[in-house]
C-alpha cells in the first residue's frame, strides 16, 4: 500500500498527513498537483490548507488541478482516497464528493477537539469504530450543505460517514461546531472507497499530542482492496 | 473588447452568515430598514467576443458551485 499525499500551492497539512501514514506503516510519498501519473499509488490523501489562497472558493481551483483526472481514476477503481479539512472541499468540488462547505454559521475560524460519532458502519473508514472518537477541527468553511434530496440520498444509502456529537454520542446544537446539515462531519462516496471530513485525523495519531483516535480510521487504508491500479 | 459583469450569489434558501454579520452592522449604525444582506461575488472577464453559450459555459464549469450559488451574466462595455 503506498499512498500519495497531494500538495496544491497553499497545502498546508501535507508534512502532518505524510507523517502520520508512514508513522502508521504506510509507504507514502507527496504527489505534486501538476503530476499527470499516480501509477504505483495505490491511495491518495488530500491533505488541508488553503490550496490557491481560496480564490473564488474553498477548493474550487485545485478541483480542477491536473491530478485530480488521476485521482477520479483511481477512485473510479475503488482505491481508497481521503480529503481532510480543504481535502474535503477539493473532494465536493472536483464532484467526487456531494454537497458543498461554506462558511461556518458562527463566521468564526474553529481549532478545536470535536466529538464525532461514525454513522455508517459498513465503509472501510468506519467499520472498525465503535464509539465517538475526538479527532481535531481547524476550519472557517466547513459548514457542510447539499440540497434535500441529496441530504435523503445521503441518509437513505448510508452514506454519512460521521456525524459531530457530544462524546456520548449524543447530537444537539452544541455539539455542531459550524452549523453543518444533519451534524454532517464526513461522507463517502457511493463505493464507500471516498471519504471527505473536515476534522482531521492525522493530527489524532499520538496519546500524547490530541489523542490517537484518528489511528483507526486511517487504518483503513490498508483495508480498501485497491487491486492494481 | 467586450466586458462581461457575471454575478455569483447564494443561493436564496441558504444562510449567508457573512451577510448576516453585515446586516447587524448596519443595523448597529442607525440603518434599521436593512432587515438582510446578501454578498455575492462580481466577476469581470474581458473577452475577445461576447458568446453567451461560453460565457455559460465559464459559470458552470468554474466560476459558479450549482450546489450553492446562482449566476447571471451581462455585457457592460
Amino acid at each position: 500500500m503506498k499512498i500519495a499525499v497531494l500538495r496544491f500551492p497553499g497545502s498546508n497539512c501535507d508534512q502532518d498527513a505524510l507523517h502520520a501514514l508512514r508513522t502508521l506503516g504506510y509507504r507514502a510519498d507527496y504527489a505534486w498537483h501538476e503530476a499527470t501519473d499516480l501509477s504505483g499509488f495505490d491511495g491518495v490523501f488530500l491533505p488541508g490548507g488553503f490550496t490557491y489562497g481560496d480564490y473564488l472558493r474553498c477548493g474550487a481551483i485545485a478541483s480542477r488541478s491536473p491530478v485530480m483526472a488521476e485521482v477520479r481514476r483511481l477512485a473510479e477503481r475503488g482505491a481508497p482516497v481521503l480529503g481532510v479539512c480543504n481535502g474535503f472541499q477539493v473532494l465536493c468540488e472536483a464532484g467526487l464528493l456531494p454537497g458543498a462547505l461554506m462558511q461556518n454559521a458562527s463566521q468564526k475560524f474553529i481549532c478545536r477537539p470535536v466529538w464525532l460519532s461514525p454513522v455508517n458502519r459498513t465503509s472501510p473508514w468506519t467499520h472498525g469504530l465503535d464509539r465517538p472518537i475526538r479527532i481535531p477541527i481547524a476550519h472557517g468553511e466547513g459548514r457542510y450543505t447539499c440540497d434535500e434530496a441529496t441530504l435523503r440520498a445521503l441518509q437513505d444509502e448510508d452514506r454519512i460517514a460521521f456525524r459531530y456529537t457530544d462524546s456520548s454520542g449524543h447530537r444537539s446544537a452544541d455539539a455542531n461546531p459550524n452549523g453543518s446539515a444533519d451534524d454532517i462531519a464526513g461522507v463517502l462516496n457511493a463505493g464507500g472507497n471516498v471519504l471527505g471530513m473536515m476534522p482531521h485525523p492525522e493530527r489524532a495519531i499520538n496519546p500524547l499530542l490530541a489523542g490517537d483516535d484518528g489511528v483507526g480510521l486511517l487504518r483503513a487504508f490498508g483495508l480498501v482492496r485497491a487491486g492494481s491500479v | 473588447m467586450p466586458i462581461v459583469r457575471v454575478a455569483v450569489t447564494l443561493k436564496p434558501s441558504l444562510l449567508d452568515s457573512a451577510g448576516r454579520t453585515v446586516a447587524g452592522s448596519l443595523d448597529k449604525l442607525g440603518f434599521h430598514e436593512v432587515s438582510s444582506a446578501r454578498i455575492g461575488k462580481l466577476i469581470h472577464l474581458e473577452v475577445d467576443r461576447f458568446d453567451p453559450e461560453r460565457i455559460k459555459e465559464m459559470c458552470e464549469k468554474l466560476l459558479a458551485n450549482p450546489v450553492i450559488e446562482d449566476y447571471s451574466f451581462e455585457v457592460v462595455e
